[in-house]
């Protein structure tokens, strides 16, 4: 006698079980700190950070250790928990000319002032694995330290290019006109100033493939690394009762300027046109990535033939949330029995009609 | 009714940037009238039937209309839904490229019937029926209602272009270099076709050619067009067998049995 | 079945229903300005949810910016309580606003769906709350959300009837079973979201108020109650429901959507209700006997 599935209730509550099982592991071996995380595998708070949009390095660890290493799972906790957070108000913009520098290069020029500092990179590191790491405790060499400390406010190549014109200056808009993309839904066409919100918590993957398409001749740009820069800076609000402005915070950033092809028309002379990209932490790929799409997506407003997909604002905004395309793909999994019922009734009698058709003597042609 | 112009046009210009593509052209169409605009690639013969036709707003001048429903209305002005609507009831375009004015992915049925389904048909027997007549009347085989554009040929996609305007049968048509990219033979019987239409249907055209060879079979009236100026106009025949400006001599030489 | 969880509630820091009272605010003015024009898509700041995008946090935060501590909440997905999305969002709102709930349609003053209406009709007073993937009927048809809001704000729907038109000339009949589009107050193109066509004639002149979220796409929309949804057809080929050969196997109904069964590996195979309470009522009419 059939009788209906129940339990559902039961079967949730022991795949979740299961799961804190497997999350911890051998209980012989030691359980992952939060520490360990933050300090050891910062490359991945990094970006968990930047996608989750949220600077917390200690909550970003923790949704790591709880998404057991599945960083887009971490994401969407980071989000989630985002959701219940109360919103104070806007911050000042961060001036990341001001940047206490831990890395700073370009590609546009061999010496900059300020020099070229490489920081904590893997840009020049042979791809060999290190076998000493699979120790805890190898003997390590300390880094040696420059002597002088990084300059404040070193220039900015763009601007030092903007000196003499060469460059299109960098657009502002004063901060009430800036929309909040996690306020009112995008419409298009958007903005800039929404487009570079998008991307900012957009999946590393997609953008890097789409900066990377662009490379191979998909809405080509001719890019340059103008500059990129890691470090701290000051995150600054001014409470209204105050009005004056106090440093809340201190954050690391990336940021990377793309210097791209020139421009000119009849009215203007040429001069090189930017892409933006702006990161929490280390993550520079994904800030170069970020500085490649955002030029490609300024292709009509540039005036110049757009139709690759990097150039495609609904295509790229649409689906550069990993959150959101996590959701909707994996969403598959869930019953989708009553609708396969409805299309399988209709086929069945689709092939009824057919199979009642063809044993029909051959008449004038169907309708 | 028939004392006043279709279609009037009054200092229509239009640049792109620096470049000039057509310059205070301005002009007059009657019903059952058809004009030919003839000029080189780079005339800007084609811009001036895009601003014509509502696709392209002009950078000064003026375009309008003599609707059924209310006189002339200025096409540019004009709010989008009025000037959607417009282009889908009143007018139709039959672009240079077929794939410009067909739904490739539609059968010939889907797309003959399209304008009546926006138009709220709802009997499929009866969409059908007139998109078959529709069919025959291009000189299309019916059978292949169902097929779709992209197994026609060049000239029965052009066809399948004219059926699918004219079944909401508009009182003005466009067509942009109508015969272009097709056989001289399978040119002839398209000029043929379009010249029993215009005449049965009482239509309006404004057609848009380098080939004066269509020009002499199918308009009435010509301008001729150079780097964005009208050189000159009047009936065909006449600008055709006596042309005044020295560019239309150059031109109407250069044609072989023009 | 009913469960009161207040206890919980107050081990956890979260505002009723989860969201705050802000966005509350905000999703109840999509709400409005959605019933003030029926079949309008309105967009809406959506927010990550507990629960992934695809999971139903539209129709959640529709729920929970609508639910009041004295509501009676019914869940169900596919046509059944018990199914693990159904229990999940039920438990999302025990544990974050203790409402009471039920599985009894007749008892609800909330119902949230995915991809079924019940079999027993709504009353006046009762809100219906659909979870919905793709809120925009013409997605297929036009990738493109700048021309589709064109298309629905002029009111030019014949892309859609071109393509009913293609169905009818290939396959011989519209060939769509489920998110069958609908045409609401004569006006606006909707979606109904992935109910079975069987479903749609329970929209047309509902007494109950009907919402529908879509949260990774941002939009809601609202068929207020006894407004006009018709199926779109040709006169020629009007709308038509499924039908079953035989009634469901356990109570005998033969007016309900029926589940497909497979029962051995030789592919027997029973029909049975989706709509689980439905089944259940007419099994055990006496309110207690339902089960556990």
């Amino acid at each position: 006698m059939y009788v209906a599935v129940k339990g559902g209730e039961r079967a949730i509550a022991n795949a979740e079980r299961l799961v804190a099982e497997e999350r911890r592991g051998d209980p012989a071996v030691p359980e992952l700190s939060l520490d360990q995380i933050g300090q050891q595998l910062t490359l991945a708070v990094d970006r968990v950070m930047t996608e989750g949009a949220l600077y917390d390095r200690t909550l970003a660890a923790l949704a790591i250790k709880q998404a057991r290493g599945d960083l887009i799972e971490a994401i969407f906790l980071l989000r989630a928990y985002r959701t219940t957070l109360p919103r104070l108000g806007d911050a000042l913009p961060v001036d990341t000319g001001a940047m206490l520098l831990e890395r700073r290069i370009s590609a546009t020029f061999k010496d900059i002032p300020g020099g070229q500092m490489l920081g904590p990179t893997f840009d020049y590191a042979h791809r060999l694995l290190d076998f000493d790491l699979a120790r805890e405790d190898a003997p390590r060499t300390p880094a040696k330290t420059v002597s002088g400390s990084p300059e404040f406010a070193v220039p900015r190549v763009a601007d030092l290019l903007g000196g003499e014109g060469l460059i299109e200056p960098s657009p502002r808009s004063a901060a009430a006109e800036v929309p909040d993309l996690t306020q009112a839904p995008l419409a298009f066409p958007a903005a800039r100033p929404l487009r570079l919100q998008n991307l900012a918590r957009g999946d590393e993957g997609f953008l890097l493939a789409l900066g990377y398409s662009t490379q191979r001749g998909y809405g080509s740009t001719h890019p340059f690394v103008g500059e990129i820069r890691m470090g701290a800076v000051s995150v600054e609000y001014v409470p209204p009762e105050l009005g004056f402005p106090v440093e809340i915070a201190e954050i690391t950033v990336t940021e990377c300027d793309m210097v791209n092809q020139f421009k000119g028309s009849a009215e203007a002379p040429p001069e090189f046109t930017r892409g933006y990209g702006l990161v929490f932490g280390m993550s520079e790929r994904k800030a170069m990535a970020m500085a490649l799409v955002d030029r490609a997506l300024r292709a009509a407003e540039l005036g110049e033939e757009s139709g690759a997909p990097a150039q495609d604002q609904e295509f790229v905004l649409s689906h550069s949330d990993n959150v959101e395309a996590s959701g909707f793909v994996q969403h598959l999994k869930l019953p989708h029995y009553v609708d396969f019922q409805s299309e399988l009734t209709m086929v069945r009698e689709m092939r009824a009609e057919w199979e009642r058709a063809q044993s029909r003597p051959a008449t004038e042609a169907a309708e | 009714m028939t004392d006043e112009p279709l279609l009037r046009a009054a200092g229509v210009t239009k640049a792109f940037d620096r470049l000039i593509a057509c310059r205070t052209v301005s002009l007059e169409l009657w019903p059952g009238e058809v004009l030919g605009i003839v000029g080189e690639s780079g005339s800007g013969k084609t811009t001036l039937l895009r601003c014509l036709s509502g696709e392209l707003a002009p950078s000064t001048g003026t375009v309008e209309f003599r609707t059924l429903e209310s006189g002339f209305e200025d096409v540019h002005r004009m709010g989008e839904a009025r000037r959607r609507f417009l282009m889908r009831a009143q007018w139709g375009v039959v672009h240079q490229n077929p794939r410009d004015g067909l739904r490739m992915r539609v059968s010939a049925g889907g797309n003959v019937g399209e304008r009546l389904m926006a138009g709220g048909a709802r009997h499929y027997g009866h969409i059908r029926a007139e998109a078959e007549d529709w069919l025959d009347r291009v000189e299309l085989d019916r059978g292949r209602i169902d097929e779709l554009p992209t197994l026609f040929s060049g000239g029965m996609q052009q066809r399948l272009q004219i059926a699918r305007i004219l079944v909401s049968k508009p009182r003005l048509v466009f067509l942009d270099e109508p015969t272009g990219g097709l056989d001289v033979s399978v040119q002839a019987k398209l000029l043929d076709l379009l010249r029993r239409l215009t005449r049965d249907l009482g239509l309006a055209v404004v057609i848009v050619t380098h080939d004066l060879g269509v020009a002499r079979l199918l308009t009435d009236r010509l301008m001729v067009m150079r780097r964005g100026r009208v050189v000159e106009e009047g009936l065909t025949d006449q600008v055709l067998d006596d042309p005044h400006d020295a560019y239309t001599q150059l031109l109407v030489a250069s044609v072989i049995g023009a | 079945m009913t469960e009161s969880s207040a206890g919980r509630l107050l081990a956890h820091p979260f505002n009723f229903a989860y969201l705050d009272e802000q966005t509350k605010k905000m999703i109840r003015r999509a709400i409005l300005k959605a019933v003030a024009i029926p079949g309008h898509q309105v967009p809406f700041a959506s927010r990550e949810m507990p629960l992934p995008y695809g999971w139903g946090t539209g129709g959640i935060q529709v729920t929970a910016a609508i639910l009041g501590a004295d509501d009676t909440l019914k869940v169900i997905d596919q046509g059944a309580d018990d199914t693990t999305n159904a229990v999940n969002i039920r438990r999302l709102f025990a544990k974050t606003a203790g409402v009471r709930t039920t599985t009894r349609t007749e008892e609800a003053t909330v119902i949230q769906s995915r991809h079924r209406v019940p079999e027993t009709p709504l009353r006046e007073g009762q809100i219906m709350v659909f979870q919905v993937p793709i809120p925009e009927p013409l997605r297929w048809l036009e990738a493109r959300e700048s021309e589709t809001l064109k298309l629905h704000a002029l009111a030019d729907y014949g892309l859609m009837q071109v393509h009913l038109y293609e169905d009818v000339a290939t396959h011989g009949r519209i060939a769509k079973a489920y998110d069958y589009p609908v045409l609401v107050n004569g006006r606006y193109l909707a979606s109904p979201s992935p109910i079975p066509k069987f479903d749609n004639p329970k929209l047309d002149r509902n007494p109950a108020l009907l919402l529908f979220g879509a949260g990774r796409e941002k939009r809601i929309y609202a068929i207020p109650p006894y407004t006009e949804v018709k199926s779109l057809d040709f006169d020629d080929h009007p709308f038509t429901v499924e039908r079953w050969e035989r009634p469901c196997a356990l109570c005998g109904a033969v007016d309900s959507f029926l589940d497909e069964v497979i029962t051995d590996d030789q592919g027997g195979r029973m029909f049975v209700c989706s709509d689980s309470d439905y089944c259940e009522t007419r099994r055990a009419p006496t309110p207690e006997a339902a089960d556990d």
